[in-house]
């Protein structure tokens, strides 16, 4: 089956005060119908980034995508004129935001927010429109949703919020779906609701999802295939169960390392060993890079190689892919 | 020093109000010594005289020159702006200080009058305190100070309650400083810098208030050359037979004014993070 | 919200009456009373006449008895005689009032009309030359005098028409009025509109930034779209809010205006008051003005209400 997403070279920079900063470099990856590819990593290594430039929406200037394409069915949205890009937000493509607090427009109800976006890709007329904008809120288990729709933004809770954030995102049945910590901001038991929700909806409509989180543990329930990102690069590539059981990179043993378990934390005295492992050190600044791998200075097993040149990424195993000199 | 070149480039209008005002400071100190003639000296001859080789900026009905009243006209509105701009920021810090600091009926007390006073234009405020002390420099200075303090008192105060509660003044409480002392050493010092974007940014306004009053005759009076009052003496009749009467005291204002308004802006933007665009 | 809207009635009241204290209190702590300044600049001295005056005005009263006069009269639309005229207080002011506020009316629109769009476009076009132009131009606009920007534009009255546009008697037609109005309205609205403009400019910028603006570009929406249907009404609101502050503002600008262009409206006669130290009529007017203003703010307050949901439906 040909992937519906498929993203590759990518290369997106800011023109600073301080210089250029490479803050996507040279990333890959296809995402299939139905499928769940997540992009792990901490804040500030691209990920969001990545989310953003296959939008389109990265603020320019100071952005620009320098290379690479971004191919939805086939078409590359990097070549395409604003025009027919906008077209394809919406929808072809869809994104749903880390804030729902602040992502929804506080002047507008959400029912409009909702037909606004339905009238303009589907070109509905405006009745029709809202009685889709109805059943999408209820599609997300929205109670009364006829009453829902004619509300604004700040009547609703910030999990209502978010699911209304993905009837609107699902409104025109787009081809991918980007999910830029779509539940970050919600308490813990609204976060599982959630990623319930854009489960069942996915395999209803066969979308692609393209997950971004730092959170390892809505990896591990929700996404297929992971992309590890750090300092705007890949550095390690698999499916779920290989990456979780014999992580590679050591930034992704380090990831998995610092994950607390139950259990481990019974009583007050830890072993070293038990004691929850951090990663030493900061990500170093996109502007001033290390000349080898970027993650060399963090690590315990870096030599002299790691610190002078880029480790490729390339197959370790089968299916399982690293950027590392040591794996 | 390495500063300046810094400032330069990162606010470059900003620098640009600085050079205006600084010219018309230094014209003001030095007004006897760059005027070109005595800006009291009356001549019948030079009645309404045009700009020309003696009179650059021509003469007014008295024939005094124009030029030079300008200069020494500089002393008057600096004098009033800076004395009206410190009164009312002085004043109005230290009601905002109290206000935050001793709260309860004082504060509503405080705040009750600020709105009183918000009630009237700032020129209609100006107006009827001239009105009630009478046209003199110092009563100039004053009418237009009062309707600052509340403007500086607001400010001040709600800047006083959100520093309270930052954790270094409350370490500082925690020390068993006392509150006054706490207020004094740790929240003031924190106030400054609002208070100096403040304080620029009504520098403009209360130039232009000095420049209206004495447009209407109710400002500084005689013998002191006010570029308001040099207009409201030209007023509608020069516009036909003497229009350098209205064009360069009006000229001095803008810039003034303008310079004012861009150095405000400037240091806005470099001291408070919050309000930059 | 009906709470709400006795409360800040109440506290209207409050304020009110307080601007009324400070007034009758502040007209009379000049040294001597009025009688004296009237005998002086009448330049009679005969104490009998003195004395007649005194009791005519009242002057010997206590302080608070005539101030109680004087309020309870304004609450009978009574409000006293001009010194000057000798006419009703009432009398001078109502016939002016339409006048200003014709010319506040229009330059306020004129301030609106240029000030919003501008702001728009500058923000928009953010760091652009049109951007820097546009705020230069605003800057000048907070810069200038009014009432020499009201002698410029006398002067190129002169220059190109060969005539000044001066009030001389009031105008028939509607059209009339307006043709009388429009140049001290644009003189005075130019400061306002500078203002506004800076305020809009800033909040949109602001708004701009925000994750609904990146929200609806994700859906699909032209700039255009997002710019006025999505950010436009967000950043409008706080600009509202300041049309409060601005009448208060646009005043000032009145005062000078009128004298310049010789409009007989109110705002003039205030500082003609002033001058011919007419307190009645000063006490009066000033009563009037921030009547004037904290009225127009209690209005901006609930439209503001009225437009944004947040308010409206609680938050």
């Amino acid at each position: 089956m040909a992937p519906v997403l498929e993203v590759s070279g990518l290369n997106t920079v800011f023109h600073t005060r301080r210089g250029l900063v490479r803050a996507v470099q040279d990333v890959s990856f296809s995402v299939e119908a139905g499928e769940t590819l997540a992009i792990v990593g901490e804040s500030g290594c691209g990920k969001t980034i990545t989310a953003l430039s296959l939008m389109r929406l990265i603020p320019q200037p100071p952005g620009e995508i320098v290379s690479g394409s971004v191919k939805v069915d086939g078409t590359d949205l990097l070549r395409l004129d604003d025009r027919t890009m906008r077209q394809m937000r919406g929808g072809k493509i869809a994104m749903i935001f880390q804030e729902p607090m602040t992502a929804l427009n506080p002047l507008m109800t959400v029912g409009k927010q909702i037909a606004e976006m339905v009238m303009l890709h589907d070109g509905l007329p405006k009745a029709a429109a809202k009685n889709r904008a109805v059943e999408m809120l209820q599609m997300v288990r929205i109670p009364e949703p006829a009453r829902r729709a004619k509300e604004y933004p700040h009547q609703m809770s910030g999990g209502m919020r978010q699911r209304a954030m993905i009837a609107m995102a699902l409104a025109c049945k787009p081809k991918v779906l980007v999910a830029d910590e779509p539940t970050t901001a919600l308490d813990v038991t609204i976060q599982a609701q959630i990623l319930d929700l854009i489960g069942d909806l996915q395999r209803e409509f066969g979308t692609a999802v393209l997950l971004i989180t730092h959170d390892l543990g809505v990896v591990a329930e929700t996404a297929q295939r992971v992309v590890v990102m750090y300092a705007g690069r890949k550095v390690e590539e698999g499916s779920v169960s290989d990456l979780f059981a014999r992580p590679l990179h050591p930034y992704l043993r380090g990831l998995l390392g610092s994950i607390p378990r139950l259990g481990s934390a019974r009583g007050l005295a830890l072993s070293p060993d038990e004691r929850l492992r951090e990663i030493p050190g900061m990500v170093p600044a996109l502007s001033d890079l290390p000349p080898g791998c970027a993650f060399a200075p963090r690590c315990a097993q870096a030599d002299a190689k790691c610190h002078a040149q880029i480790p490729p990424f390339e197959a370790k195993q089968a299916n399982h892919f690293a950027a590392c000199w040591q794996a | 020093m390495s500063d300046i070149g810094y400032y330069a480039r990162r606010y470059p209008l900003g620098v640009a109000g600085a050079i205006i005002m600084t010219l018309f400071v230094l014209a003001a100190i030095f007004a006897g010594v760059v005027a070109p003639l005595d800006p009291f000296t009356t001549n019948a001859k030079a009645s309404l005289a045009g700009p020309s080789g003696v009179y650059w900026m021509g003469a007014d009905m008295m024939g005094r020159d124009v030029l030079s009243r300008l200069i020494h006209g500089a002393r008057v509105s600096l004098a009033v702006a800076l004395g009206a701009t410190m009164i009312g920021s002085g004043v109005g810090a230290a009601v905002g200080l109290a206000c935050g600091y001793v709260g309860g009926w004082f504060d509503l007390l405080v705040q009750r009058v600020t709105e009183i006073m918000q009630a009237l234009p700032l020129l209609v405020m100006a107006l009827v305190i001239t009105a009630s002390l009478g046209p003199s420099l110092r009563n100039t200075i004053i009418a237009i100070a009062i309707p600052l303090i509340p403007t500086v008192a607001r400010v001040i105060r709600s800047n006083v309650l959100s520093l309270r509660e930052l954790p270094f003044v409350e370490a500082a409480r925690a020390t068993g400083m006392s509150e006054w002392r706490v207020a004094i050493v740790h929240v003031l010092p924190n106030t400054l810098a609002p208070l100096i974007v403040l304080a620029t940014a009504q520098l403009g306004s209360t130039i232009l208030t000095e420049a209206s009053l004495s447009f209407l005759g109710l400002g500084v009076p005689e013998p002191y050359p006010s570029w308001g009052r040099m207009l409201s003496e030209s007023a509608a009749e020069y516009v036909r037979t003497a229009p350098w009467l209205v064009i360069y005291p009006g000229l001095a204002i803008s810039l003034i004014v303008f310079g004012s308004n861009l150095m405000g802006d400037a240091l806005r933007d470099a001291l408070d993070p919050r309000q930059r665009d | 919200m009906l709470a709400y809207l006795i409360r800040r009635l109440l506290l209207m009241v409050v304020t009110l009456l307080g601007v009324s204290i400070a007034i009758f209190l502040l007209l009379r702590i000049v040294p001597g009373n009025i009688a004296d300044i009237l005998l002086d600049s009448a330049g009679m001295i005969d104490p009998a006449e003195k004395a007649k005056i005194v009791t005519d005005l009242g002057l010997d009263l206590p302080l608070p008895v005539q101030y109680w006069h004087w309020l309870s009269g304004l609450f009978h639309g009574d409000l006293g005689y001009s010194y000057v005229s000798e006419k009703p207080v009432i009398e001078e002011i109502l016939p002016r009032i339409p006048i200003t506020a014709r010319l506040a009316g229009l330059a306020l629109t004129f301030a609106i009309c240029a000030g919003v769009p501008l702001g728009v476009i500058s923000a928009v076009r953010q760091n652009t030359k049109l951007d820097y132009f546009l705020r230069i131009l605003s800057l000048s606009g907070l810069s200038m005098p009014a009432f020499w920007l009201g002698l410029l534009i006398l002067m190129a009255c002169v220059k190109w028409f060969g005539s000044i546009p001066i009030y001389d008697r009031a105008p028939a037609t509607f059209g009339a009025w307006l043709a009388m109005l429009a140049i001290p309205a644009a003189s005075v609205g130019f400061r306002s509109s500078a203002l506004i403009m800076r305020l809009t400019r800033s909040s949109m910028l602001e708004v701009l930034r925000q994750d609904f603006v990146r929200t609806a570009k994700s859906k699909g929406l032209s700039d255009t779209a997002v710019t006025y249907d999505h950010a436009l009404r967000n950043a409008v609101l706080p600009v509202i809010t300041t049309i409060g502050v601005e009448t208060a503002f646009l005043f000032g600008g009145l005062i000078v205006t009128e004298t310049v262009f010789n409009i007989p409206g109110v705002a003039r006669f205030l500082v003609e008051a002033i001058r011919w130290r007419d307190y009645p009529m000063v006490q009066n007017l000033v009563m009037f003005i921030a009547i004037v203003v904290v009225t127009v703010n209690l209005i901006v307050d609930l439209l503001y209400m009225v437009v944004d949901p947040r308010i409206r439906l609680g938050a």
